[in-house]
């Protein structure tokens, strides 16, 4: 029997005997020790490696706020803006409850941005960490899914004509597009249908299969074992003979539990100043058209979307029509995400971590990073933001112009990249952490 | 001595008259000089919001009994403020349908709950003082802020009535005054051709107590979010403290 061969439960007091019960039945013991409790990481974990317990951290965050709202929201398109500003002005503490989710959803991107920019750091997408980083461009993908569907909820303008342009962009699917956009909002526009379902995927289907994946990420994390800014693999040093421990590496708990708590609470004082005290956020985190209830018949002159979407919604802009149809930008868009999925394959390089990889690939990486913000920023505003050239370029919109240089090099980052991590002059990895 | 009055005069004078003249691409909107934490003021704006505003415009998302927040009693509010409705516990609702509405105005005034979030308060500040005379259009007025809106200026009594001549820039010599695209650089100026009940200071203050009273409407728990912030950044700057040492003292002995 199993069960007998267990250790005795200890260190729980006078409930030794009650979690030994359940540990008897359940491998309590064993699974806290396997995901955390005796998980191995390396030392030397920096500032770039407080995201990934900050971003669970968040997810728990909005699940909360989020079960609240659901209490006093109303999925009806009748109903729903007022019950938004129900929830802000009568029910007690709504206010709170309403701009920890908005603030959360960005503080989300923020985060998930952030760690997955470490992941380009210290190539911790490499061998053999490709599933755990397809784990988390899934996530990636889910999130942006989950902000998508609940940015409709509060049915103000913004909420229902960047629905509508989200939608539409499948009608551009060749042959089935139009039928497929149909069926997606279930009438002819975004209307009381496509709201109800939309508050379907947000409230349950989506957070299903996110913390699904999230668990999933966790448990190849904990398998394969974390990275770190060295590129070391602790899982290959030699036991330390006092502590039985690679010479790198030490327990996650209790050393990362208290590191990661005190992580937490920077990121809340930061998160608390946008609650309290900016929670528009200049009009990025909520924006001032979406005060303005839902008006079917009032199109807004300039329809932005969230400040996460819009890398890729310049991208979208950026790419002409060919013989009349939009579908290539939405092609072009869907492949700068899914193309996050392949990146495991396309880095040739020898080494995993920025410290030892050659200039290439650290110039590269700047470039993409200004790259990303320079069109994330140009996403939020119509394409006439710089005016536009002279006649000798043909008039064309200097914005345009950027967005689509930007589109090349965002997609050439990652479709040379076998190409020049393979030329790129590396320094040798060293055998053990250099802090 | 002389000089320095002079500029001290002069300066409000200027910024008065910064939201008459502007250019003419862009309106440049008027800072409203608003607090909500002038208690006063809201209840004043409240005073104007319910006489001049509410008789068209509803502020469905509000209630009446929501204005005890600002300083009022429940018997003021019923005494002073309730016309169209019958029980504090009301929301401030518009006696006009939108049916009425629509087919009398061409559109529905819109809801004010929160309209101070998406417009801003200059652009309310800046409206509500921006209204002239205009034969072109079917109310006869006009605004600077909103070309064409379908309100007329329903202040027209207070504010007196203005009309908009556009003239061309002189520089010191008294010459036309380049944009520098080959045309001629243009100023909008306004002029009263029949005044009001109110001075234009009047009107001023008059507008600044409505548009802080909206701003106050579009969020009424932003004093109290700012006032909690306050103590919540201050516990969460301790906890960093703490929790700091916490993580220092088990490090200590990781090398």
């Amino acid at each position: 029997m199993a069960a007998t061969e267990k250790r005795p439960v200890t260190g729980f007091g006078p409930l030794n005997g009650v979690v030994g019960w359940v540990d008897a039945r359940f491998p309590l013991i064993k699974m806290w020790e396997e995901q955390w409790g005796k998980y191995i990481a390396p030392k030397n974990f920096n500032f770039w490696y407080y995201f990934g317990s900050l971003a669970a951290f968040v997810l728990v965050l909005q699940i909360v706020t989020g079960i609240f709202l659901t209490m006093n929201y109303k999925p009806d398109a009748t109903q729903a803006f007022a019950s938004v500003e129900y929830i802000m002005r009568e029910v007690p503490f709504g206010w709170l409850i309403r701009y920890m989710h908005s603030t959360g959803a960005s503080a989300f991107f923020v985060v998930v941005y952030l760690h997955m920019f470490r992941a380009l750091l210290y190539g911790s997408y490499r061998q053999p960490r490709e599933l755990l980083w397809i784990f988390g461009v899934l996530i990636y993908l889910c999130l942006m899914a989950e902000a998508f569907f609940g940015y409709l909820l509060p049915w103000g303008q913004m909420s229902f004509w960047g629905a509508q342009v989200i939608v539409n962009l499948f009608s551009t699917i060749p042959l089935i597009g139009p039928d497929l956009s149909e069926w997606i909002r279930g009438d002819y526009v975004v209307s009381d249908a496509t709201l109800n379902r939309f508050f379907a995927f947000h409230v349950i289907a989506i957070p299903l299969v996110l913390i699904g994946l999230v668990a999933a990420h966790l448990t190849a994390l904990h398998e394969v074992g974390s990275n770190n800014p060295d590129g070391v693999e602790i899982k290959k040093q030699p036991k330390d003979p006092a502590t039985g421990l690679p010479l790198d590496g030490i327990y996650s708990h209790p050393y990362y539990t208290v590191k990661d708590i005190f992580g937490v609470m920077v990121f809340l004082f930061v998160f608390a100043i946008i609650v309290f005290f900016a929670p528009e956020m200049g009009g990025y985190f909520l924006e001032y058209n979406n005060f303005v209830p839902a008006d079917p018949l009032k199109t807004p002159a300039h329809i932005a979307p969230v400040w996460y979407f819009t890398p890729y919604y310049s991208i979208l802009r950026a790419v002409p029509p060919v013989l009349g149809s939009q579908f290539p930008g939405v092609a072009a868009m869907g492949a700068a995400t899914m193309i996050l999925l392949v990146l495991p394959w396309l880095d040739r390089s020898p080494v995993k971590s920025i410290r030892y990889k050659g200039p290439i690939y650290k110039g590269a990486l700047a470039l993409f990073v200004l790259n990303f913000v320079v069109l994330g920023y140009l996403g939020t505003e119509p394409t006439n933001v710089w005016g536009q050239f002279g006649p000798w370029l043909g008039n064309v919109e200097r914005a345009t112009v950027v967005a689509r240089v930007g589109t090349m090099l965002y997609f050439a980052f990652f479709v040379l990249m076998p190409w020049y991590t393979s030329i790129d002059k590396v320094k040798p990895e060293p055998q053990r952490l250099t802090w | 001595m002389k000089k320095l009055l002079a500029i001290l005069l002069l300066v409000p004078a200027l910024s008065a008259g910064s939201g008459a003249i502007a250019a003419q691409a862009g309106v440049v909107l008027d800072r409203a000089p608003i607090d909500v934490r002038d208690v006063a003021s809201l209840q004043a704006g409240a005073r104007n919001f319910v006489n001049h505003c509410l008789n068209c415009h509803s502020a469905s998302l509000m209630r009446y009994s929501g204005l005890k927040d600002i300083g009022l009693t429940e018997d003021q509010i019923r005494e002073n403020l309730l016309f169209s409705a019958d029980k504090v516990g009301e929301m401030m609702n518009s006696g006009m349908t939108r049916k009425n509405a629509t087919e009398w105005f061409g559109a529905a005034p819109p809801d004010l709950s929160v309209v101070a979030r998406s417009r801003g308060a200059d652009w309310l500040y800046t409206y509500l003082r921006g209204f002239y005379r205009d034969s072109e259009t079917t109310t006869g007025w006009n605004n600077v802020v909103f070309d064409k809106v379908a309100m007329p200026h329903v202040l027209w009594n207070l504010q007196g009535e203005r009309v908009r001549k556009v003239e061309v820039m002189k520089d010191t010599d008294g010459k036309d005054v380049s944009d520098g695209h080959g045309g001629v650089r243009k100023v909008v100026k306004f002029e009263t051709i029949k005044p009001g009940a109110m001075s234009a200071a009047e009107y001023d203050t008059f507008s600044r107590d409505l548009v802080n009273f909206m701003t106050w409407m579009g969020e009424p728990n932003q004093v109290l979010r700012k006032q909690i912030g306050f103590w919540v950044l201050l516990v969460l700057a301790v906890l960093i403290g703490l929790t700091w040492l916490l993580k220092s003292a088990y490090w200590k002995d990781v090398h």
